[in-house]
């Protein structure tokens, strides 16, 4: 009887207290923080008299505002630039690492926090920024949260949070010729919406999962949140704790050995049972592409837009409003669209395998004149590793020129803005209105899609070119 | 530190019917380099509020005179996206003290609880209702009771109980924080760390 989930072995590893009536206090191993969603939860530390209860458990990084181009420059926006130099304040009276804009670990909170070893099988993760599911593909129970939350953390090294209903999505067989993890999860919260999984954390598992890389999990798992889901996470297996060893910080570290025994008891048990259960099979995912103005309203690309017959007068309503801020109409065929924007980069899709993903497209190919690039890497590890690869020769080749690492036009608080009217093929995560810019068209798609939308400056399908 | 109390509210309403309203509608993110939570209200829905040259925009709802209150009114999975608490603070600075809807997104919801804004679920079709009537009749006043989970629209004689998490509950009525709860318990969190053998 005493079959368990993974996900339910970790929360109760990390429960110091139950409140009768009322949500768990929870014990957190890794924090991290990040220049937009921390001020005001150190400033409540100061008010409350109080330093940082453990200080080595919680890591910084500038990302959200940062500009990616011209980083040795002092930022030009005045908030922004406060907003940074308040985090380096904040980290260095509290004694919190910082990797800050410029240094050579620096970059986008949920790839540095992998990539560097410090995400680690069995943990409790959170940070100020709702893709923190990211770290779920470590088989790790890892979310966002608010920044009175941040503040909690900071103060107690715990928060108070209400155990989730558990959910697991199994995908069977194989993925077809040019499908990527960016089309499971995409395909996977086009059938459930975006609130179709809130209340669940998710465990991702079956063969079609358990055959991808670790990049390609971390992008399913970073997408638990658009479906509503708390969080994400996949079992580890010999992928992730090989990925593990070669990270900057494992490899200078002895423990490894050790922790590895601890690793191999984090499965689900046979005979645990979840609240719901879900599945799919990889055969029927295409390149998936967004048309609306949440990650749910998307399709296989080779489709039209869904029409809006059966749909009552209020979801029409609100359908049709969307669809008119896309510029677009029930019905329409989505490929061959012309395309002004490419966003190759995000926590979704900044990795050293998009940019080899992207790169293997556009080879030997030229970027079409009508599109404007913009490549940032999710790290600079990613920037240094895209070099050495000889990738850069490549996209310089095809005409894309690389930026420096940040969040950029994923939520476009620094200057890397698409214009109003714009449509913008973009890996990132959020199609919401504005996200991109004000008035931005954001089509959510795989580093594939994004690359051969780019050569031929329309939507195109991966697998025709 | 003391939030502001929540028990008894007498308000009328602003109607939302949008569905899933996210966070970078409620603020977007060009306005989130700030490092203090006040005066997020200005900005609350601001691309839905105002034209790209600052002026308001004829048709949203929060620039019609005739609708005013403390609380919202909202199409079902509000709050979904990002977990920037800064949605909550421009909710609250707004004035709006409740939202009333069928559905929220989690981290929305446990971010207004965390500042004294309560998130109100009804039922989908109650809520539908609620803003047809507020909608008609802007005058509307609603009463909610959270110490008796309750609550009631005079004009039209209906009355509803709502869930709410008792301990959260509490928290709203007394203005009790979480960290304070949390302050406290550092012993045994430091208890809980040495059995389980030190930090990882
Ligand atoms: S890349 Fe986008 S989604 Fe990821 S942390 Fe940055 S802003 Fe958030």
């Amino acid at each position: 009887m005493n079959q368990k989930t993974l996900f339910d072995k970790i929360w109760d590893a990390h429960r110091v207290h139950s409140i009768d009536d009322g949500p768990d206090v929870l014990y957190i191993d890794r924090h991290y923080i990040h220049e937009v969603t921390s001020p005001q939860a150190f400033r409540g530390l100061e008010e409350r008299g109080i330093t940082v209860f453990r200080p080595s458990l919680t890591l910084a990084t500038a990302d959200h505002n940062t500009p990616t181009i011209d980083q040795h420059l002092p930022i030009k926006e005045e908030l922004s630039r406060i907003q940074v130099d308040k985090l380096k304040e904040n980290c260095s009276r509290h004694g919190i690492e910082l990797f800050g804009l410029g240094h050579n670990n620096n970059g986008i909170v949920h790839v540095i926090g992998p990539e560097l070893g410090y995400t680690r099988p069995g943990m409790t993760i959170v940070c100020g920024d709702s893709h923190t599911s990211t770290h779920g593909a470590f088989g790790t129970v890892a979310f966002g949260i608010g920044t009175s939350e941040v503040e909690m953390v900071l103060a107690t090294q715990c928060i108070l949070q209400t155990r989730p209903k558990t959910m697991r999505i199994t995908v069977d067989g194989a993925l077809g010729k040019a499908v990527t993890s960016k089309d499971i999860i995409m395909h996977i919260i086009a059938l459930l919406s975006t609130g179709g999984a809130t209340g669940y954390f998710v465990e991702y598992s079956g063969p079609a999962i358990m055959a991808l890389s670790m990049e390609s999990r971390m992008t399913i798992c970073n997408m638990s949140i658009e479906m509503g889901a708390r969080g994400g996470l996949i079992a580890p297996d010999e992928t992730t704790f090989s990925y593990l060893k070669n990270t900057k910080y494992y490899s200078v570290n002895s423990e490894f050995e050790n922790d590895l025994k601890k690793w191999k008891d984090l499965i689900t048990d046979s005979g645990a049972s979840f609240d719901k259960e879900i599945t799919i099979s990889a055969e029927s995912v295409r390149p998936m592409i967004s048309y609306g103005t949440n990650p749910g309203m998307a399709v296989a690309i080779e489709s039209s837009i869904p029409e809006t017959e059966g749909m009552n007068n209020h979801d029409e309503e609100n359908y049709v409003k969307a669809l008119s801020y896309m510029g677009f109409r029930p019905g329409m065929k989505l490929e061959g669209h012309p395309v002004d924007y490419v966003f190759l980069g995000s926590c979704t899709n900044g990795r050293i395998e998009d940019f080899r993903a992207f790169a293997s497209v556009v080879k030997g190919r030229k970027k079409a004149d009508n599109v404007t690039a913009l490549l940032v890497p999710g790290s600079k590890l990613v920037e240094e590793q895209v070099k050495k690869e000889g990738l850069l020769r490549i996209l310089h080749d095809a005409g894309f020129e690389l930026r420096q690492p940040g969040c950029s036009s994923c939520l476009a608080m620094n200057e890397d803005k698409i214009p109003a009217g714009r449509y913008a093929v973009s890996t990132s995560n959020r199609n919401f209105e504005g996200r991109q810019g004000p008035g931005a068209r954001t089509l959510l798609a795989s580093p594939l899609t994004a690359a051969a939308s780019a050569v031929t400056g329309r939507i195109t399908d991966p697998r025709t070119l | 530190m003391a939030k502001e109390k929540l028990n008894l509210l007498e308000s009328t309403c602003v109607p939302l019917p949008v569905e899933n309203v996210d966070t970078d509608q409620i603020i977007p993110a060009r306005f989130l380099s700030s490092t203090s939570r006040e005066g997020f209200g200005d900005n609350l829905f601001r691309d839905w509020r105002f034209d790209h040259e600052g002026r308001p925009l004829e048709g949203f709802i929060l620039n019609n005179k005739k609708y005013s209150g403390k609380i919202l009114v909202a199409g079902k999975n509000f709050g979904c996206g990002s977990s920037r608490e800064h949605a909550v603070w421009a909710v609250y600075d707004y004035g709006f003290r409740v939202v009333i809807s069928s559905f929220f997104a989690d981290i929305f919801r446990n971010n207004a609880l965390n500042n004294g804004l309560l998130p109100l679920i009804l039922p989908e079709h109650e809520v539908q209702n609620l803003m047809t009537l507020v909608t008609a009749a802007p005058e509307t006043t609603v009463k909610i009771n959270v110490m008796e989970r309750k609550i009631e629209i005079p004009s039209s004689g209906k009355s509803f109980t709502f869930e709410i998490n008792p301990y959260k509950q509490e928290c709203l009525i007394y203005g009790l924080d979480d960290i304070d709860y949390l302050i406290n318990m550092r012993g045994r969190i430091s208890d809980f760390e040495k059995k389980r053998g030190g930090l990882r």
